[in-house]
């Protein structure tokens, strides 16, 4: 089972010293299968940080391409790369990372139709998308499928984020019913946001997802980290899972995935 | 009254607050941006208006956060 090379040994002693890591985390880290959705504020830190850990298979999934705003944080990608596909040019990054990882780049938009059959060939998601009907379709398709995910948003000087077990821990679901009504809650393209912000929660998403994998640590679970970097506040807010939870809950009246109105391009332009 | 507002202890005139006219004076003007906790139980944003506060309530905002690609 332990079959690390020498330069393996050597690029991932750092892990291998870790007591909670160690050897046996490290294979289970070469194992692991990791999707990153979107690639742009969070998916960029999570991307660079899951290919140096070793993660075996990335998958990074985004329809976008590179745009001359987006450098100010998507720090997965150069200014070389304007007009290229997002999951393009942060797949060539982070294979030169590591080579040993095999990254699986997906020009495409997740959507109802194809959400399922993308996220079953993973162990865990990191969501880093950026709007909201995709974030809670992240969610039901997650719940439905009993596969592990970290929540992510950032906003101005602000992020949050929560790690959901199915089955056992609270959903986002739990804690927000339904997406809100159009405009009432800002985009980073509208309102803006400090560009080191996303790096600050794509770092503890991925962190969650490297605790998931190794067994390290206890998770984000049942908890909404939130932090305020104007001031350097960060809070934890404990959740549990709710009986009525329309996805989670003992008797869901969501069953299956549906699209809801997409409204982040009206609001992008 | 004394209640406390996402760790913050806050000093309520009103002697029977509802959680709407918190939320106002917390500048959370429209209601459909938070999902709000009272003493660790979510409230349904229809009660905010019928749910009245008493003293040492822990109140929880927590905002919609969509932000991470664009």
């Amino acid at each position: 089972m332990i079959d690390f090379t020498t330069e393996q040994l050597n690029r991932y002693s750092r892990h291998i010293l870790l007591k909670d890591v160690g050897v046996e985390g490290q294979v289970k880290l070469g194992r692991a299968r990791v999707l990153v959705v979107g690639a742009g504020g969070l998916g960029s830190p999570a991307a660079l940080y899951l290919a140096a850990a070793g993660v075996g298979t990335i998958g990074i999934v985004d329809n976008d391409q590179v745009d001359i705003s987006n450098l100010q944080r998507q720090i997965v990608h150069g200014t070389k790369d304007i007009g290229r596909s997002k999951v393009e040019s942060a797949a060539e990054a982070m294979r030169a990372i590591n080579p040993d990882v095999e990254v699986r780049p997906l020009a495409t938009m997740l959507c109802a139709d194809n959400i399922m059959e993308i996220i079953k060939d993973y162990d865990f998601i990191l969501d880093g998308c950026d709007n909201f009907p995709t974030k809670f379709l992240v969610n039901d398709a997650c719940v439905m499928a009993g596969i592990p995910f970290s929540h992510g948003g950032i906003l101005r000087f602000d992020g949050q984020t929560m790690t959901v077990i199915p089955g056992e821990s609270a959903c986002y679901r739990c804690v927000f019913r339904q997406p809100p009504p159009p405009d009432s809650v800002p985009t980073c393209s509208q309102a803006g946001v400090l560009g080191a912000i996303a790096g600050m929660l794509g770092t503890i998403q991925t962190a969650e997802a490297l605790k998931y994998i190794t067994g390290a640590g206890r998770l984000l679970t049942d908890t909404l980290l939130s932090f305020d970097a104007s001031n350097m506040d960060f809070r934890k807010v404990a959740l549990r899972r709710q009986d009525d939870c329309p996805v989670c809950g003992a008797r869901p009246t969501i069953t299956e995935l549906t699209d809801a109105e997409q409204t982040v391009c009206a609001l992008k332009k | 009254m004394e209640i406390t507002v996402n760790g913050v202890a806050q000093s309520i005139a009103a002697a029977e607050p509802d959680l709407l006219s918190v939320l106002k004076s917390n500048k959370i003007e429209d209601p459909q941006m938070v999902a709000v906790q009272l003493n660790g139980q979510f409230v349904e944003s229809s009660q905010y208006a019928a749910t009245i506060l008493s003293e040492g309530d822990v109140v929880e905002f927590l905002y919609f956060m969509g932000g991470g690609s664009r």
